[in-house]
């Protein structure tokens, strides 16, 4: 097994440049996600890691070898493609012996370890078939079984669950985390969906336009966004924006917004005083809000208009309207509202975020 | 009432291309089944039935023999020269390089052009006198003093002279349909043999070719389908000579039943590989269907 190190890693294409400055160190035996919407980079990076592209300027290692130079075949990688890219032609045992093969294994040799992955994945009765006998679920494991087999120092998973259906993804997910914690392999996963992400990651790579925005463990990046695009698009459904004036009034902060007032919480006053009457973004996430009874904490509560209500069972969403602003407030399912009715909101001051809305960064607590 | 109408409309609209192939494909197909064991000649369509003589005697003649040896010799030999210079061509237009789409529509050329047309061109480059081959031969010093090749005038070269030109016919058909079989492989199955460790000659022979193989099927019948019953490059450069040497079947058939008039004998001729060509249309309807799976 082995770390993977990327140092100023860019890739440049004929009109874009894909990959700007990553730099990622990816220790061994650990579970790495790049996350992010399309076009962010992710599976180009990726891809420089396999080989399948080459980096324009940077350096990627794998375990103690700078990698830049090697054929993907002599990088000691394997890769799941989001279309399984399995071999149409040949068995699914053929399928995941091929690499074997191409190394001149010994047949028993291979043998055994195809064995033991099919084993490992529940498709030993499949060993004879072709992949056009197999269901997307059946194809899927087949092709993490064409990397397991090679006992690989790394693994590439290139949006491996995006052509499954939703109930098998989640099936599969959780087979993957059982996977790698049997395997203990370092592996680097590429996704947009960041619930894939969140679930799977020992860390979280946040990429937008070509660079990281953060790295860091699923709920360290759910609860302290370094910036506005990780805290919107981390978090389902995702956080709220408010955009706000901050006023000083009789020695306290406060956030104004046409028809909203809320009181900025004491522990934050001192890093936001900077921004007295100027703008700043204030972010809160849906399940952060809650119904509040009568008007027990009047500074950090608003009245709003509900618009929609949307019950899921174990919670309500609200679409709701505070002064000319949208919010999305994630509630009790014991929460009895109608649209057209009039609530009343509580936030928790402590899990308010604020962003500066020019360099759009998060204000920090402290300074 | 709607799905009648639909039906009706439906007919209808069959009707032409239907009309099309009884007249023009399926009457004379019978009639030449029906000539083919007649005394029939042009100008007294004689209907005595005599069964399988005029395929006994057309099987007697030399000239038959000759024009049937020619005919599998043509095939086979410009089958395998456009199956191997088509995988060549289709490799090499698959890549991205400037101008691809010129040169792309520069080979469609022979396939394009008229075949009479370009024909003319040819018989200027296989000329007896003005032979563009034979001046480069010369001046690059391959020819000693005295020595020349008579392209048409020679059984042998005769021969090479019209595989050539149905080579260069046909491979612009040939390189399209292995172009597209070569795009239909994502790209994503030769990347995951990069990584299995797979090298060039690895991925060709296990990967690429593998894959390719229905599609190359489907190409190689239809061109073997396509050269059987052609005899227009026969015709127009050789008129199957010289001395009957560089006929095939089709071209015989024409001169023998259209050009001579014995309509029976020219019917038995042309029919004479139709067992052989049913059983490839019938593999070649069955693999396409096949293909299309894939």
């Amino acid at each position: 097994m082995a770390r993977v190190v990327l140092k100023n890693l860019n890739k440049k294409f004929a009109e874009t440049h894909a990959v700007k400055d990553v730099s990622l160190t990816i220790e061994d035996r650990e579970f790495v996600v790049l996350v992010g919407p399309s076009g962010c980079g992710k599976t180009t990076t990726l891809r420089m890691i396999a080989g399948l592209e080459e980096a324009t300027s940077g350096e990627i290692h794998i375990g103690d070898r700078r990698v830049n130079d090697l054929p993907p075949r002599d990088r000691d990688i394997a890769m799941v493609f989001q279309s399984y890219a399995l071999y149409p032609h040949m068995t699914v045992y053929d399928n995941m012996a091929f690499g074997l093969k191409m190394r001149k294994f010994p047949r028993r040799e291979i043998e055994g370890r195809v064995r033991d992955a099919a084993e490992i994945l529940g498709i030993q009765d499949l060993l004879g078939r072709k992949p056009r006998q197999l269901s997307g679920g059946q194809r899927q494991r087949v092709a993490v079984g064409r990397a397991i087999v090679r006992h690989p120092r790394v693994f590439l998973f290139d949006e491996p669950l995006s052509n499954l259906d939703a109930k098998l993804r989640v099936q599969m997910r959780v087979e993957l985390k059982r996977l790698h914690d049997r395997l203990q392999a370092t592996a680097v996963y590429v996704t947009h969906d960041q619930v894939e992400a969140m679930t799977l990651g020992d860390r979280v790579v946040v990429m937008h336009d070509g660079r990281v925005q953060q790295v860091g463990e699923p709920l360290e990046v759910y609860g302290a966004p370094r910036n506005r695009f990780v805290a919107g698009f981390i978090g389902s459904p995702s956080m709220n924006f408010l955009e706000t004036t901050v006023a000083e009034s009789a020695g306290a902060l406060y956030a104004e917004a046409p028809g909203i007032r809320l009181r900025v919480p004491a522990e934050r006053s001192k890093r936001l005083s900077a921004y007295t009457g100027r703008p700043v973004t204030l972010g809160i996430r849906p399940e952060d809000l809650c119904s509040a009874a009568g008007d027990d904490s009047p500074g950090f509560s608003f009245e709003a208009v509900v618009e929609v209500v949307e019950p899921l069972g174990s919670e309500i969403l609200l679409d709701v309207r505070a002064g000319n602003a949208s919010l999305v407030a994630r509630v009790s399912p014991a929460t009895r509202v109608k649209p057209h009715e009039k609530i009343r909101l509580a936030f928790a001051p402590e899990r308010i975020h604020f962003f500066d809305p020019e360099t759009e960064e998060a204000i920090p607590l402290s300074i | 009432m709607n799905m009648k109408r639909d039906r009706f409309l439906g007919a209808v609209l069959l009707l032409p291309a239907l009309a099309f192939i009884a007249l023009l494909v399926g009457a004379p197909f019978l009639m030449a089944l029906v000539l083919a064991v007649t005394t029939s000649s042009a100008g007294s369509l004689d209907v005595t039935f005599v069964g399988l003589q005029n395929f006994r005697d057309v099987f007697g003649s030399p000239v038959f023999r000759t024009a049937l040896r020619n005919t599998l010799v043509f095939t086979l030999a410009s089958q395998a020269a456009v199956i191997l210079l088509g995988n060549v061509l289709a490799v090499a237009l698959k890549k991205a390089f400037r101008g691809r789409s010129f040169v792309r529509f520069l080979i469609l050329m022979p396939w394009a052009a008229p075949i009479a047309l370009s024909t003319l061109g040819w018989l200027w480059i296989f000329d007896s006198t003005f032979s563009a081959i034979n001046w480069i031969l010369k001046v690059s010093g391959y020819f000693g003093p005295g020595e020349w090749y008579y392209w048409l005038g020679d059984t042998a070269l005769g021969m090479i002279a019209v595989v050539t030109v149905h080579v260069w016919r046909m491979l612009p058909f040939t390189t399209v349909i292995i172009l597209a079989g070569l795009t239909s492989i994502p790209e994503e199955v030769h990347e995951a043999a990069d990584i299995d460790g797979a090298g060039f000659f690895s991925k060709l022979f296990h990967v690429t070719i593998p894959m390719m193989l229905p599609i190359l099927f489907v190409a190689v019948l239809f061109g073997t389908v396509f050269t059987f019953t052609d005899m227009s490059v026969v015709y127009l450069l050789t008129r199957g000579g010289p001395y009957n040497s560089t006929h095939v079947l089709a071209s015989l058939a024409f001169q023998e039943g259209v050009l001579g008039g014995d309509v029976g004998r020219g019917a038995a001729i042309a029919l004479f590989l139709l067992p052989l060509l049913v059983v490839m249309a019938v593999l070649m309807l069955r693999r396409s269907r096949r293909a299309e799976v894939l």
